[in-house]
């Protein structure tokens, strides 16, 4: 008795209509809630089972993939991974797409960076609207020329096939996301420092360039990652000794009878290092992804 | 007068300036974009299987013809395409709002669920691809596992003529799903605040706020984030092509898969680059649609 008096400093006796409908009110809070956040779980599942069940498929034998009793029970095993990089040469095609996606990269930034400064400041706005279009248009269009082209001048299944390729990815990309940053960033910074003597090549690189990381970062993050996911491209115009991950692994299935453990394995380490960018940079991802939505 | 001339000498600086900032993309852009338009687009009027030994033979419109009059082959494929995306993109806006609802404000694992979102959309496709391949596996997947725990008749799914198309349709609202949900999060936190609170204030509840104030104010972000899903949905290639390749028969086969083939399958080169002109002509008119809509019925709020 004594603690409900305590609990109510107003020194009510009996709870009054208004705590009652307080209390109901707040148990359908409590319900709905509990709902909601079973919803959110659901929706977590559904995000994240074909990751688990990848994962956990790359620790299983053939055997115990194949029998249906043990879907969770069994003894896990290294050996899928194992035989992915000894085997199959995975650490060769991992350097290469690791090659490509970090090159094309860099040269879309080297491209585009000045690029999206002079759409923003100088009025190039036609030349935006051209790299749009290769979002627009499909992949294929460009893959025919370009197998010709490059069969013709003898950089077909070269590295330098692939980065050109994965650019036409990454530039447009960057140049669109960077565009808003540089148009954002105050005029009178620059034309302080034009007025200072220094160049407008100056006032690049010292003032709107280093204003401008967060979207550089975002954009390189994004190329990399797209390019690194590149099927596409690499299917046509990689070689025996260039091919990327993805097409390595799209190979494994080529066969009459899959090694799921193994194809489980080699799909695991292509994903893991995209998983662990997006973690890190997780805020860069979402501005990077709805970059070119906003602009509409 | 001398105001003019040094205003045009301005006009004629800044163009040279930043003609040296663009240049290098230009050139790239030239080679790489441009070039291989016009190239595709010339190789539509012609026959080549790309043999460096026999040039390209002019046939004038004859690709068009056979493709829109005489392949139904294509006919389906683009039937298949419309279907596709159509089906994908549907499920997708009405799940991602419903998602979006449902993660927009505080919660705990806020952060958490926003991270895990992201994951379907910048997994490597051929990876995931693998994984939803293992499960659909009649024999030894996941799905027919716990159809049959639970009382169900196993399905063949991917390896079915009728049950392909709508699992290739499922694996691409996995992965997409959370694009729509990062759209529309975007345009939700974007909402005015004002007319909510004068709603509730009037009394109307969570039913006539939602039908009343954000879908209509949401409305312009919906038509952008279905933009965007739709020229992604109807260009889809790494998962069908790796999961099926257009099988089983020609059951998954959507322009772009169809393209392919004939392309580096066939080489029917000539044939192939008729196709895409024809594809890019449906994407573009479809893109065109969906901005003449944004342009009539999506005012923003604060415009």
């Amino acid at each position: 008795m004594t603690n409900t008096t305590l609990q109510r400093p107003l020194n009510n006796t009996h709870p009054t209509t208004n705590q009652i409908r307080l209390r109901r009110f707040s148990w359908r809070q409590t319900a709905f809630v509990s709902a909601r956040y079973l919803a959110i779980l659901l929706v977590v599942i559904l995000l994240i089972f074909p990751f688990v069940w990848m994962l956990l498929s790359s620790f299983k034998n053939q055997i115990d993939i194949t029998t249906s009793d043990n879907l969770l029970s069994f003894t896990p095993t290294l050996r899928n991974y194992q035989n992915v990089f000894e085997q199959h040469n995975y650490l060769q095609y991992l350097l290469n797409s690791f090659i490509v996606a970090a090159v094309s990269t860099q040269l879309s930034l080297i491209l585009g960076l000045p690029a999206a400064y002079g759409i923003a400041r100088f009025r190039f706005g036609w030349l935006g609207i051209v790299l749009l279009t290769a979002r627009i248009i499909p992949g294929i269009t460009f893959l025919i020329p370009w197998y010709i082209v490059f069969g013709k001048i003898g950089l077909l299944g070269t590295y330098w096939a692939l980065i050109l390729s994965h650019m036409l990815v990454g530039l447009p990309f960057i140049v669109w996301i960077m565009i808003p940053f540089f148009e954002s960033l105050p005029r009178e910074l620059e034309e302080a420092a034009l007025i200072d003597g220094s160049s407008v090549f100056k006032a690049f690189f010292h003032i709107a360039l280093p204003l401008s990381v967060p979207g550089m970062i975002a954009s390189g993050i994004i190329s990399f990652i797209f390019s690194w996911n590149n099927f596409m491209f690499s299917l046509v115009l990689a070689g025996d000794d260039t091919r990327t991950l993805p097409i390595a692994i799209f190979n494994f299935i080529s066969y009459s009878s899959v090694d799921w453990g193994g194809l489980m394995a080699a799909a695991v380490v292509i994903t893991v290092p995209v998983l662990i960018i997006t973690l890190f940079v997780q805020r860069y991802i979402v501005d990077g992804l709805t970059a070119g939505a906003t602009k509409g | 007068m001398l105001r003019l001339g040094q205003r045009s000498l301005q006009t004629r600086n800044r163009f040279s300036i930043g003609l040296l900032f663009t240049l290098p993309s230009i050139v790239f852009v030239l080679l790489m974009i441009v070039y291989p338009i016009f190239y595709t687009f010339t190789l539509s009027f012609h026959e080549w299987s790309g043999s460096a030994r026999r040039d390209p033979e002019y046939v004038g419109t004859s690709n068009y013809d056979t493709l829109l009059n005489n392949d139904p082959r294509f006919e389906d494929a683009v039937m298949r395409t419309f279907e596709f995306t159509f089906k994908a993109v549907a499920i997708e806006l009405i799940l991602g709002l419903a998602i979006a609802l449902l993660i927009n404000g505080e919660f705990l694992g806020r952060g958490l669920v926003r991270v895990l979102i992201l994951l379907p959309m910048v997994a490597t496709p051929v990876a995931i691809s693998m994984a939803w391949l293992l499960m659909f596996e009649p024999t030894v997947g996941l799905f027919n596992e716990v159809l049959t725990s639970i009382g169900f008749a196993p399905r063949l799914w991917l390896g079915s003529q009728d049950e392909a198309l709508g699992s290739l349709i499922l694996v691409d609202i996995w992965q997409w799903t959370p694009m729509m949900v990062l759209l529309l999060l975007t345009g939700l936190t974007t909402l005015p605040e004002e007319p909510f609170e004068a709603a509730r204030v009037d009394g109307a509840n969570a039913g006539q706020r939602f039908f009343y104030l954000t879908l209509p104010l949401l409305f312009p972000t919906m038509v952008t984030a279905v933009l965007l899903r739709t020229i992604d949905a109807l260009k889809t290639f790494d998962t069908i092509y790796t999961m099926t390749r257009g099988g089983p028969g020609y059951a998954t086969e959507t322009i772009n898969i169809y393209g392919y083939v004939q392309s580096f399958e066939y080489f029917s080169l000539g044939k192939a680059s008729s196709l895409l002109v024809i594809f890019f002509a449906i994407v573009l008119g479809i893109s065109l649609v969906f901005t003449q809509i944004r342009k009539q019925w999506g005012i923003p709020y604060n415009d």
